[in-house]
Order: structure tokens, then sequence, then C-alpha cells
């Protein structure tokens, strides 16, 4: 099969699945118990004329298929409905806030590939090691400790305790101002206008957060590059790669890491999904501002509307995300392609 | 069923149960992580017997004391004993986590059966809906589904219970279509029985073993998503002390040094989901057919 025709099959795929999602949220949003005029109104007043009079404001009077169809109809203009907290369209706020999200979120996942493949490999080829242990004992751990609990101690041991982290209060010192807007990633902008202070510190404020948004994804991608290690290391070609007398140098990193990579390239848009769960509570933590941290606050709020976006945004962000890892597959591995 | 077929049945069900056994009490981990579970179940039961204090009487001459011998884990801004109330929240962390598995099982079971046994449309149907609800991430999804339903323990339960849903629907069903081409049961066909019979007598027993495992491994998850959706907001109401909130309700207190409020509860979740995922690791060997031979 050609690549073209791969990417296309699964673009059509991709419209079915999109509809899906969307009929999916319109199902939580509107079919599930739970009256959404009511739940605005009711925490104030209790007055059922108030409440039928949103109802008839949100369109909630009207027969559920032709909700659906409007629903549909808003979506794919992009109308994610208004957020009364800000009283901006959902949209326009999600893309406010979306560089501050997507910088943390790139730099989390650097930094949980650089420390979790070595930690895998390195586990993978000396088992049962100390190394390998700890790594073992680590992930489990890593697994177990809920995010925002992780969070809230490497705060309290770098900032209140050590003094070597900045207070969890958003991504820029309160005395520094923030660098010309550019790309909307501080460090990228600060890079572009020569703004030395602005990069130091936004670095600074940059630290922990990543860390915490790291530290979910590092447990299962050690786990995870360390069995596929393993796996690869059983395999013929590696036995036939030692008695053709390679040096082990060799055999793990030309012969044995390629091969291993393929899983964790997998892994890897899969773990996208935690990211954005993850940052949902690492924002809110660090008060960075971002879309995770603006979704916490519309639910304080009791403002929905942002909630059941954001719901939709971070689904159809995975699908396309898997959809590319697909595609990388694809090309990296000959024999997808000839299935 | 004869006696005799009876006797054998049980006999093998007593080899399986000695078999479990002995891979749970060889392997230290998946000890440690039952002796967590047993202590985890004891206090769910017995805290409100054990607590010194009522978790929810205010105290403000108390308030923000560190962990001392009156108030073994300190006390919060509102006087509240930490002690107690992380006692109470092990019942309803668990009460939350047991009912939302619940959900997850009884509804995954029984899709999954259906899918797998009538094939065709209705299978299509029911795994494009499961492949759809597994296109959000998860706490996504269960705080899209608990802000549809409103704040509130119901809320919670209901949204941790229907994110497990399609991870058991395809377990089950994985198995279902394998064991809908076995011979007993196209004996069970030819005596006549009815679908439901052949689906509740013959299939059921036959789906259940891996699912205790999956089952185990997701309370552990169960009491994560609970505590997230309790922590932005979305899982109980205050005052109830339920871990989640309590770090919620903590974490400011935090920055400013008084680490005991969000600390305590945190640790109680962490050790919790721990146990669940050491025992459910060393399940994992039992039904591991390379373990077994």
């Amino acid at each position: 099969m050609k690549l073209i025709t791969y990417i296309l099959q699964r673009l059509l795929l991709l419209i079915i699945v999109v509809w899906g999602v969307v009929t999916m949220v319109f199902v939580i949003s509107r079919v599930l118990p739970g009256n959404p005029a009511e739940m605005l109104v009711a925490e104030w007043v209790q007055d059922v004329r108030v409440i039928h009079e949103y109802e008839v404001k949100m369109g909630l009077d009207k027969p559920i298929y032709q909700q659906y169809f409007i629903y549909i109809w808003q979506v794919m203009h992009g109308d994610l409905g208004i957020s009364w907290h800000t009283s901006q369209p959902v949209l326009r706020d999600f893309m406010v806030r979306l560089p501050a999200t997507v910088e943390l979120a790139l730099a989390s996942m650097i930094v949980s590939l650089a420390i979790s493949i070595p930690i895998g490999i390195y586990s993978a080829t000396k088992r049962g090691g100390i190394v390998d242990q700890l790594g073992r004992f680590l992930s489990l751990a890593g697994v177990s400790i809920p995010s925002f609990f992780l969070a809230l101690l490497l705060v309290f041991v770098f900032f209140y305790y050590l003094h070597w982290a900045p207070p969890p209060l958003g991504r820029i010192g309160v005395n520094i101002a923030p660098p010309q807007s550019i790309t909307g990633f501080y460090i990228l902008d600060s890079i572009l206008t020569l703004n030395f202070p602005a990069l130091i510190d936004s670095i600074r404020y940059m630290m922990l957060p990543t860390l915490c948004l790291a530290a979910g994804n590092m447990a299962v991608m050690t786990r995870m590059s360390r069995s596929s290690m393993l796996e690869v290391l059983r395999a013929d070609y590696i036995t036939t790669a030692r008695e053709k007398g390679l040096s082990e140098k060799e055999i793990i990193w030309k012969h044995a890491f390629r091969n291993a990579l393929m899983p964790i390239t997998t892994l890897w848009g899969l773990e996208l999904g935690s990211l954005i769960s993850g940052s949902v509570l690492v924002e809110t933590i660090f008060a960075w501002p971002g879309m995770g941290k603006y979704v916490v606050d519309s639910i304080l709020f009791l403002d929905y509307a942002p909630v059941q976006g954001f719901v939709l945004m971070s689904a159809l962000l995975y699908c396309v995300s898997n959809l590319v890892i697909d595609i990388l597959y694809f090309v990296l591995d000959p024999r997808i392609r000839y299935d | 069923m004869s006696e005799q077929r009876l006797i054998q049945k049980l006999k093998d069900q007593t080899k399986e149960l000695r078999f479990a056994m002995k891979v749970v009490f060889k392997n230290p981990l998946s000890m440690i992580g039952l002796i967590i579970i047993s202590i985890l179940v004891f206090v769910a039961i017995f805290g409100p017997y054990i607590a010194p204090y009522n978790p929810n009487e205010i105290n403000l001459d108390d308030k923000r004391q560190p962990p001392n011998m009156v108030h073994l884990f300190g006390t919060d801004n509102y006087g509240r004993d930490i002690f107690s109330r992380v006692l109470y929240g092990a019942g309803i962390s668990s009460y939350i986590a047991i009912t939302a598995v619940g959900i997850s099982t009884i509804i995954g079971i029984s899709l999954g059966i259906i899918s797998g046994y009538y094939g065709s449309t209705v299978d299509v149907i029911i795994m494009r809906v499961m492949d759809m609800m597994l296109a959000f991430p998860s706490l996504i999804l269960a705080m899209g589904i608990a802000a549809a339903l409103g704040v509130g323990v119901t809320g919670a339960i209901y949204a941790t219970g229907i994110v497990g849903i399609p991870g058991i629907a395809r377990l089950v069903r994985g198995q279902v279509l394998s064991i809908r081409e076995t011979q007993y049961i196209e004996a069970a066909h030819a005596t006549g029985a009815s679908d439901i019979q052949i689906m509740l007598n013959h299939i059921l027993p036959n789906v259940l073993s891996p699912i205790i495992v999956l089952t185990t491994l997701r309370l552990g998850g169960a009491i994560l998503t609970a505590a997230a959706l309790g922590f932005i907001g979305l899982g109980v109401k205050p005052p109830t002390p339920e871990w989640g909130a309590m770090i919620s309700d903590g974490r400011n207190y935090l920055i400013v040094g008084d680490w005991w409020m969000a600390t305590f509860p945190g640790l109680a979740i962490a050790i919790a989901v721990l146990g669940f995922n050491l025992f459910g690791d060393g399940l994992r060997d039992i039904l591991d057919p390379r373990v077994r031979r």
C-alpha cells in the first residue's frame, strides 16, 4: 500500500471518529441526567421560571435531535459556547492559553524521554542490577503517587524548605516583564528577542511543573523501554550479532536500540492522554495560566461550557496525535507497509 | 449437574485457588500488596470506631496544629483532626472506588458478553462506542461526566465507573469470541438452552478470572481518579473527608509550611493505590500461562 492511500484511508476514518467524539460529548452534556440550566442557576436561585428562561436561552427547550444538529453545526464552526466567567467565546479563551500548556507539555515530554529511555535501556542490559531494581521500584511508585500530591511535595521541598525554586505562581516572576509575544512560548520568545532576564526566570518557573508533569510519564516509559529492550535483546539477530564478534556497545546501539524504539513510539502517543490529564492538575497547583487551569477555574465557577469544550478538544487532539503516530509507524516499519 | 461433575468442578476450583494462593504467597511484593489492602479494608470498615474525634468537628482554638500526641496527624485550618479525617476518608474513598468499579464491571461484562456472543452488527455498534470512549483521556472524560452530573459522591461514582467500562468490555469480548467456538457451547445449543441461559451459565463463569485481575488493578486506578476529581472540585461536597478534597484544602497551607494537611491524605492515597498495584502485578502472573507451566 502506498503512503498516500494509507493516509487518505486513515483521514476518512478520523472523520468518523471525530463525529463519534462530538456525539459522545453531546450525549454526556445533554442526555445524561443533570440539567445544565438548573446547574447554572440553582446555586443562587431556585425559581422555576428563571431556570426555564435559561433553558430557552441555551436552546435546551428544543427537541433533542434539533439540539444535536445545532450542536454539531456550532462545533463545525468552532463555536464551543461562551464562558460566562470570562464572558469570552470558549475557543478564544483556549487559544489565549494554548501556548502556555503546549510549552509545558513539550518540555515535560523532552525531560521524560531524556530520562526514562536511558534508564530503561540501562536496566535492561544490566538486568537485576541496582539501577534495574531502583527503576522498577520508582516506576511502581510513580504510577501509585497521585501527580497532584507529588507536585505539592516538590513545592514544599524545593520552594518552602530549600528555597531553590520560585513560588508556584505562574510562568514568570511578578517583577520581570514577560518577553514580547511572538510564538507565545516564553522560553522561545525570550531567546528570539534576546531577553535574558526573562529567559532565566521563565526557565526557573518552569522547572518544577515540568518535572511533575514528566514524572507520571517517566514511570510508564521506563518500564516500557526496559521490557521492549529485553524483548529485542532475546531476538535471534542479536545472538547472530554477538557471534559475529561485535562489541556490546555496537549490539545495543546499532542493532537493539533501533528496534526497541518502535513500541516506545506507540506509547508516546498514548502518553499524550496522560499529559493532557496531568496538565489539568499540575497547572492548577502551579497557577500556570494554561488550558488546564482555565478548565478547573471554570468548574469552580460552575461554568460548564469550557469543560465540555476542553473534553472535546482533548479527545480530538488525542485522535489526531494517534493518527500521526500510526503514519510514523507506517513509515518506520516496513512490515506494516506490505500488509 | 450430576454429583460427580459437581465434585470434579469443586476440585478444579480448589486447585485453581491453591495455585493462586501459592503464587501470591511466594511473591513478597504481592504479599505486601495484600497486607496493605487488608489494612485499607479494616480501616474503611472500622475507621469510624477507631477515630478519636468527629471528623467534621470544628475547633478553631486548635487550628493548624502540627502533628502531636493529641492530634497524631495535626489539625487543619478549621481545627479538625486530620487523623480522624484520614480514617473516615478510607471508607469514603473505598466506597467510591468499589461502587465505581462495580458499575464498570457489571456493565462492561454485560456489553462484552453480548458483543462477543451475538457478533455482527451488535458487536460492531457496541465496540465502536467503546472505541469512542477510549478516544478520551480517562480523567478528562471523567471530568466531563462528573461536571454534567453535578458535584457530589454520585457524580464521582458514575464518572469513575463509566470511564472503566470500555477496558472491561473489550477484554470480555475477546474471551467470549474464543469460548463461543468451544464444544460445550455447541452442546448447550443442542440441549436447547436459550441464548440468555448460555450467556449466564456457560460463558459468564469462564470469563470471570481475568476480570478479577483487571478489577483489582482498576480499584487502584479508581481511587486515583476519584481523588483527582475531588482535588479539582468535582468530587464530594465539603466538609466530607474525602482524600483528594483534603489535599486540595491543604494545598494553600503547604506553601506556607503547614505540610501535614495535604501530606497525610496524599500518603494514604499513594499507599492504597500501591497496595492494589502490587497485588494486581502478582495476580497477573497467575493468569499468565507462561508462569503456569
